[in-house]
Parts: structure tokens; C-alpha cells; sequence
């Protein structure tokens, strides 16, 4: 995989041979406007050169019909380009309903990811085939860029926002994994592998040494931060409560209306006097330098895991339902 | 010049040479030989060759660190220069040709030199703005170079926050200031050379009987005297977060370091047409020329030129697709760059056109120009994969992109610079040069050029990000392909300087118009005379006007 003279990347991912397909489309259009120009201006150099120096071309000085030709004709091809590239990047931009979430974390000069069930690794990411994986990340310095060219997606990482990105691949193998935006000394150092697992090699990669799954882990981070003592999930602390709000419209103390996703959730614990939900007051401290984005990440996922026991039970039954399906 | 046309075209053409011969002639160049007489001129033809010395300089200085970006990538392992040292080149490379090369070099050389002349003008509406813009200029350079020199700078020639405001400790701030400063040269000379087209034209060079060059510089001028103050507010903004902590892009603090992209861009896109529209001009007056004909459309090439500036600012988010702009947001700058693909589409089929049933005289002008042609067409219609939203999210920040600027801005601009340096050069200097060596060199540029860039597409499509200083090693056999052009490229190069260089000292003399061109600019002697014209030059034809000639048969 990593020899040979290679021309054309691999195909990791069911989006890549979307955007081969568009890109070989626009190689096919240029390629024949370049040639026809080139051998038109080729030909002409030749037919009609003299070395009279007093010798006069032709009295031309344009012609209508053709100005509006070789405006609307390219004008129109790329009409053609731009609706095929914006619905392939739609295609790209929206992760499909059930992805495999994971958390990562770019950083002068490594790539930190997170699984759910806890499992951590640097500058290397497993996931499995077949299965559409959602990554969601951020930067706690500069900006970096995650690159995964085989699978033809990559995103910016920015500090103070959370960006995401989401494939499905489609072979076993491993992958380039680069970060595409400069950061720094090490920016060529900020490399990595995915390693693309059939999913029952990923369950067990999965399940090996770990301490507990993310949602544990800010669980922990919730009552040692005491948390859990404004947010009750009764919902008669001083701040709401986070049970099965993940996902839900909540209406701000301004007026407007906001979905809880996790970059809204990120916002109130950073910044929480940002956006306030109606009918609170301003109490909740910034933890703005006191939790890492790691830890932000482990008390969304925290969050996320508040669900009443009839839709929690439901969850379940679903994940389990396409994992059977993916087998 | 009409008094001259009422002689017949076969006069007006003759080489004066015996002339020149007979009675050593006034120019530009020998009527003052003190260092004040060029330091402290006025006029806009030394003033020209002065931006020339300092723009060649920074292309030496911005060239020897391409070479040194190009040997380190020579093999896979960073193990010529150090991770932050090969960080300082590329970023100092880019600096060195974007503001002192590419900016500068066709507007403030050649159009310094030719538009007053062009226009039948003594110099420009303001001689004394112009000396004043060319120190401002240089001032920056220095500030620039004393950048690099003490220590040099490594956030790319980009300076993206927070990496900039922030995570660096190299000397941003020195460079920026450099950058800052001479961006009131460049907005100084647009102001200059739009007042100077408005209102120094000779009598019956009206509007549309200018050279479509002048049409270019004046669109240019528009994006310079427009856009210039925003990179001036962007540097300013990064100075006042870096040096007094206000947090304009640090997200820690409510700040946006993505507004930083904005703000950049909002200048450095159009700065691209800054950097192309002149020496699409220089290619106009160069086929016409070459091919003894009218442009083809000329009012078409004319405005495609206006509304390349203008929708030049309307289209600088394409560079942000995948950097947190929304992708409704994304989808509008996508379409827009599409409609701005237009109008130099527009152009190209019009240069090929006017070639139809020309005159076709293959001086190396118009081998330059040729060669312009193939590697723009190759810039241009590489843009539409980058506008394209679903492929430009696997080529940002790859290889492809440094491929397809380059192809824009060397195979464009320098080309369109260097078609143009050789078709005014006998007027500038009185002098010709070896006309073999120049197509040679022209080829050798040419062939060096594809070689460098070409692989380089191929290597962006693969994944390969750029700014990187070690590189997988399945790379390495086309990045060597690139080293191995460069190296035909800087020789090219070095060839240009010889043969130039050789024609000052031994060249013949050139003689008013040794091109046979039409154009106000041939109509005095070579060098011009310090006020350009002995007499009020009166236009009563459109530019251009081959035809009129006694047609011969070629």
C-alpha cells in the first residue's frame, strides 16, 4: 500500500468514487478546451506566419455570435460543474442519521481521538468498515486540518468551534491521515494512520484495556465539578436540567430559539452567560481554562447519555438492530 | 505620430538608425548621470526602471528560496535545513514574490515605463506622488528584508491566525509591517495611473481607442486603490491583538480566527487580479502586435478586464470551503467563482481568435506570449476544480492548489511580465537582443515550468498537504520530477538576465518602432526622450489599426 509510484489516490470510502467521478468529469472538460485552444493558437501560429515584417492580418475586429458563444457555452458547462459539486458537497457536509461518533482533538503537533466506550489513542485512528463514522473535533491551539485523503474529506480544526466530518469505508486497510492546515514547526509531523478494521476485529480492538467509556468518564467530571448540584434531573435546580435535552429546542433568555448540539453545549460550559435558556439566571461560572477539550468532549458525551429509560432502552435496540444488519 | 502615418506606414517604420548613428541622440537615460538624477527623478521611465532593480532583486531573493524549498524536497526526510528553517523559506518565499514581485512587476515597471507613453503623455498626473510611491515601496522592502535577515518570519506568507497572533515567535510583525507599508505604494501608484488615464490622454485618444493594456491597468488600479486598504486594516488588526493582547481573533476571548481569513482574503483575492490583469494586457498589445491585426473583440477583452475587478471581490470565501464557513455560504462564493471563470475565459478565446488569418510574425515576443497562453490556459481551467465545492474539499491545502497558483501566477503573471519586458525592452533600452536566445529561453522556461508544476497536480490529487517540510515516502519520484524542473526553470531564467544584459552592451540598436507596431509608445525614438515627445501626439484612429496599412502580401 505504501510502495510503488502511485498516480491516482485509493478509494477508501463509499464518497471517494463520488468525487473521482466529478473529478475526472472536469479533467475531461478541461482537457478539451485546453487542447482545442492550444491547437487552435498552434495552428494558426503556423498557417498564418510570415517573416514579412510589413505584412498586415486581415481586417477582423470581432464578431457577436461568437463572443456570446464562448460566454454562455463555458458559462453553462460550469453551471453543470457547480450543481454536481454542490450536491456531492452536501453529500459530504451532512453525516447520515446513525454515524459512530468519535471525538479527536488536534493539538502542536498530534491528533488525540476518543471513542465513546473510553478508548483513546494518538496520531492513529481504528474504525470500522462499512459503518458510517462521525468525527468531531476541534483545536486547543492553532489550526489544523484534518486530511484523510483516501476517503476525500477533510475539514479545518478551530479553536473555540467544533468542526466534524464523516465517511464510510469502504476496504480493510490503513489510511494517510494528515494535518492539511500549517500549525507550526511540526506541521509535516502531524501525521497519523486509520486503520480500517472489519467490525468484528473493531469490537475487539474496541473492548481492550480501558477505563470506563466516555459518558463514565464525564460522569465523574460532572459531580467532581459540581455540576450535578445546580443541574438536578428533576429539574428543580438552579440550572435546567440536561436529561434528554440533547437534541431538543430550547428557547434563550434573549428570545431566540437554539438547538442543544454539542457545540451549543461546549458554549455554556466555556462561556455559559453566552446564550442562557429562558427563565435562568446568569449563575454558572465560565470553566474556561479549568476543563480541557478533552474533558468538554467527555461531559457532552455525558450529556448526551441523559435519557429516560423508555427512549435509552429504544437507543439500544437501534444500535444493535444495524449492527446485526452490518454483519 | 499622424505626421508621421501622412508619410505612409513604409516611412513611419523605417528604423532610424542612421540617425542615431550619425548624432548620438537625448534620451531618458544620458541627459543626467549623477546618482541624485535617478534618485530624486520624476520621471516615469526611471522611475519604471527603478521598481525594475528592486523587483528583480526581490524575484532573486523569493527564487533562491525556492530553490532551497525544492532541494529539501528532493528526497522524503527533512535533512537539509531544519523543520523551522524549511517553515521560513516558504513563507519568506512567498512574501518576496507576492508583495515585491507579483504586484509590483508588470503595473509599476512596465506600466510605469509605457502608460504615459501609451496615453502620448510627458509622464503621469502626478510625477512627484510617483518617486514618493517607489520610496514607500522600497521602504517596505527594507523593513521586509530586515525580517528575514533578522531571523525571518514562518507563519506563511498567509499569517492565518492564532497561529500568527499567537503561536509564532518569529518576526511577524516586522514583515507585516513591511507588508503594510508598501501597500500605500501600490494604492498610491492605482490612484496615480487612474487619473493619469483619465485625464492625460492625448487629443483623440478617446476611450475606446486605447491599447487594451491601459484598459487593464485601469481595472487594476481600481482593485488597488479598493482592496489595498483592507490588507492595511488586517495587518493593523493583527498588530493590535499580537502587541497589545486585544483579542480580535482569539477564540479564548470571544475573538474569531476565521474573521482573520476573511479579512485576508477580502484583499489577497483580488490581489490576484492585480497580479494577472496587467500582464493580460501586455499579452493584448502583444498578439495584436505579433499578429498584425486588430483584437479580436475588442471591447469584450476591454470590460472583461472591469469585470474581472469587480467580481474579483466577490468571490474571495472560496479559499475558506472547509474552514467553517456555513456550506449555503460556500455554495454562493462557489457559484460566483464560476461567473468570474468567465470573463478570462472570454479573453483567451479572443487572443486565439485575433491570430485568425493574421500576419503572424514569430518574434519572441510573441513566443513569450504563446507560452503565456498554454500555462494560463492550464491556471485557468484548474481553477474550476478548486471552485468546485465537492473536489475542492480533497485538494484544499494540497499540492493541487500550489500547482494551479503557480500556473496563474508564474505561468501567468511572470510570463505575461516577461512578454511583455521583451517587447518594450528596444524601446526601453534602444537596444535589441539576441531574438534566438530569447525564444530559447522561452522554450527552456516553458518545459522547466511544466515540469516543476505538472507533477505537482497529481501529487495534490494524491493527498499530499502543502507546507510540508517531510513527506511519505511514495511521493518522493514525482517530487524529484519537480526539483528536476526547477532547476531547468531557474536556468531559464538565468539565461533571460544574460542575453538582456548582453544586449545593453552589444545589442543593436533598436530603432523607434522595430516591431512595426501601432501604438504612440513607437512612434518616438528608442530610448524615448525625457519628455517622452517632441511634439503633442495626436490619435485620430483606433488602436491597432494594422489594416490600414498598404497590404503586403506575407
Amino acid at each position: 500500500m505504501f510502495s510503488g509510484i502511485p498516480l491516482f489516490p485509493e478509494q477508501g470510502s463509499t464518497i471517494a468514487a463520488d468525487v473521482d467521478a466529478l473529478y475526472l468529469f472536469i479533467v475531461a472538460v478541461t482537457a478539451f478546451f485546453g487542447i482545442l485552444v492550444t491547437v487552435v493558437v498552434l495552428y494558426f501560429g503556423v498557417k498564418y506566419r510570415t517573416n514579412d515584417p510589413m505584412a498586415v492580418g486581415e481586417r477582423i475586429h470581432g464578431s457577436i455570435p461568437l463572443e456570446l458563444a464562448w460566454s454562455i457555452i463555458p458559462f453553462l458547462i460550469t453551471i453543470v460543474i457547480f450543481i454536481w459539486s454542490a450536491d456531492i458537497f452536501f453529500h459530504i457536509q451532512r453525516p447520515p442519521d446513525q454515524t459512530l461518533e468519535i471525538y479527536a482533538t488536534g493539538k502542536q503537533w498530534m491528533w488525540k481521538f476518543q471513542h465513546l466506550n473510553g478508548q483513546a489513542e494518538i496520531n492513529e485512528l481504528h474504525v470500522p468498515m462499512g459503518r458510517p463514522v462521525r468525527i468531531t473535533f476541534t483545536s486547543e491551539d492553532v489550526l489544523h486540518s484534518l486530511s484523510l485523503p483516501a476517503f476525500r474529506v477533510k475539514a479545518d480544526a478551530i479553536p473555540g468551534r467544533y468542526s466534524s466530518l464523516w465517511f464510510e469505508a469502504t476496504g480493510v486497510g490503513e489510511y494517510h491521515l494528515f494535518c492539511a492546515e500549517y500549525c507550526g514547526t511540526k506541521h509535516s509531523g502531524m501525521v497519523g494512520r486509520i486503520v480500517v478494521m472489519e467490525p468484528t476485529a473493531y469490537q475487539e480492538w474496541l473492548s481492550g484495556t480501558i477505563e470506563g467509556t466516555m459518558a463514565d468518564r464525564g460522569a465523574r467530571l460532572f459531580s467532581d465539578l459540581a455540576c450535578n448540584t445546580c443541574h438536578l434531573e428533576d429539574g428543580r435546580g438552579r440550572g435546567p436540567s440536561l436529561v434528554d435535552r440533547f437534541g431538543a429546542t430550547e428557547m434563550m433568555a434573549d428570545g431566540g430559539a437554539r438547538v442543544v448540539d454539542e457545540a451549543y453545549l461546549r458554549e455554556s460550559i466555556l462561556t455559559p452567560q453566552a446564550r442562557l435558556v429562558a427563565g435562568y439566571q446568569p449563575l454558572m461560572p465560565t470553566f474556561q481554562g479549568i476543563v480541557s477539550e478533552e474533558s468538554v468532549m467527555a461531559l457532552i458525551e455525558y450529556v448526551k447519555s441523559l435519557e429516560t429509560a423508555a427512549v435509552a432502552a429504544a437507543g439500544e435496540t437501534g444500535h444493535e438492530a444495524a449492527e446485526a444488519a452490518g454483519h | 505620430m499622424r505626421e508621421a502615418l501622412r508619410q505612409g506606414p513604409a516611412e513611419r517604420d523605417k528604423p532610424v538608425m542612421d540617425s542615431t548613428i550619425a548624432s548620438p541622440q537625448v534620451t531618458y537615460l544620458n541627459h543626467e548621470h549623477t546618482l541624485a538624477s535617478w534618485l530624486l527623478t520624476k520621471d516615469h521611465k526611471r522611475i519604471g526602471l527603478l521598481y525594475m532593480g528592486v523587483v528583480t532583486f526581490a524575484f532573486f531573493l523569493g527564487g533562491i528560496f525556492a530553490t532551497l524549498i525544492r532541494m529539501e524536497l528532493a528526497t522524503p526526510a527533512g535533512d537539509l535545513v531544519s523543520a523551522d528553517t524549511y517553515n521560513k523559506m516558504f513563507t519568506m518565499h512567498g512574501v518576496a514574490m507576492v508583495f515585491f514581485v507579483l504586484i509590483p512587476a508588470v503595473p509599476a515597471i512596465l506600466g510605469n515605463f509605457i502608460l504615459p507613453l501609451m496615453l502620448g503623455a510627458k509622464d503621469v498626473a502626478f510625477p512627484k506622488l510617483n518617486l514618493l510611491s517607489w520610496y514607500i515601496f522600497v521602504i517596505g522592502f527594507l523593513f521586509t528584508v530586515y525580517a528575514m535577515v533578522t531571523g525571518g518570519v514562518d507563519t506563511g506568507w498567509t499569517f492565518y491566525t492564532p497561529y500568527s497572533s499567537q503561536a509564532s515567535n518569529t518576526n511577524v510583525m516586522a514583515t507585516g509591517l513591511g507588508v503594510f507599508i508598501t501597500g500605500f505604494a501600490s494604492i498610491l501608484t492605482g490612484l496615480n495611473f487612474m487619473v493619469t488615464i483619465h485625464r492625460m490622454r492625448a487629443p483623440g485618444l478617446t476611450w475606446f481607442r486605447l491599447p487594451l493594456f491601459v484598459w487593464a491597468v485601469y481595472a487594476t488600479s481600481l482593485v488597488q486603490i479598493l482592496g489595498t486598504p483592507v490588507i492595511a486594516i488586517t495587518v493593523l488588526a493583527l498588530a493590535i491583538e499580537r502587541f497589545l493582547g486585544f483579542p480580535i481573533f482569539d477564540p479564548a476571548n470571544g475573538g474569531d480566527p476565521v474573521l482573520f481569513q476573511h479579512m485576508f482574503w477580502f484583499y489577497s483575492h483580488p490581489a490576484v487580479y492585480i497580479m494577472i490583469l496587467p500582464p493580460m494586457g501586455a499579452i493584448s498589445e502583444v498578439i495584436a502586435a505579433f499578429s498584425r491585426k486588430s483584437i479580436f473583440g475588442y471591447s469584450f477583452v476591454a470590460f472583461s478586464s472591469l469585470a474581472i475587478a469587480v467580481f474579483g471581490f466577490l468571490v474571495w470565501a472560496h479559499h475558506m470551503f472547509i474552514s467553517g464557513i456555513s456550506v449555503y455560504a460556500a455554495l454562493v462564493f462557489s457559484f460566483l467563482t464560476y461567473a468570474v471563470a468567465i470573463p478570462s475565459a472570454v479573453k483567451t478565446f479572443n487572443w486565439a481568435a485575433t491570430m485568425y488569418k493574421g500576419a503572424i510574425w514569430l518574434k519572441a515576443p510573441m513566443i513569450w506570449a504563446i507560452a503565456f497562453l498554454g500555462l494560463f490556459l492550464v491556471g485557468g481551467l484548474t481553477g474550476l476544480f478548486t471552485a468546485s465545492l465537492g473536489v475542492d474539499v480533497h485538494l484544499h491545502d494540497t499540492y493541487f492548489v500550489v500547482a494551479h497558483f503557480h500556473f496563474i501566477m508564474v505561468g501567468g503573471a511572470i510570463m505575461g511580465y516577461f512578454a511583455g519586458l521583451h517587447y518594450w525592452w528596444p524601446k526601453i533600452t534602444g537596444r535589441m537582443y539576441s531574438d534566438i536566445w530569447a525564444k530559447v529561453a522561452a522554450v527552456i522556461v516553458f518545459v522547466g515550468f511544466n515540469l516543476t508544476f505538472g507533477p505537482q497536480f497529481i501529487l495534490g490529487y494524491l493527498g499530499m498537504p502543502r507546507r510540508y517540510h517531510v513527506y511519505p515516502e511514495e511521493f518522493q519520484v514525482l517530487n524529484v520530477l519537480s526539483s528536476a524542473g526547477a532547476s531547468i526553470l531557474a536556468l531559464g531564467y538565468i539565461l533571460i538576465a544574460i542575453y538582456l544584459v548582453a544586449s545593453i552592451i552589444r545589442g543593436e540598436a533598436a530603432g523607434n518602432n522595430p516591431w512595426h507596431a501601432t501604438g504612440l509608445e513607437w512612434t518616438t525614438q528608442s530610448p524615448p526622450l525625457p519628455h517622452n515627445f517632441a511634439e503633442q501626439p495626436v490619435v485620430t484612429e483606433e488602436a491597432y489599426a494594422y489594416e490600414k496599412r498598404e497590404v503586403t502580401v506575407g
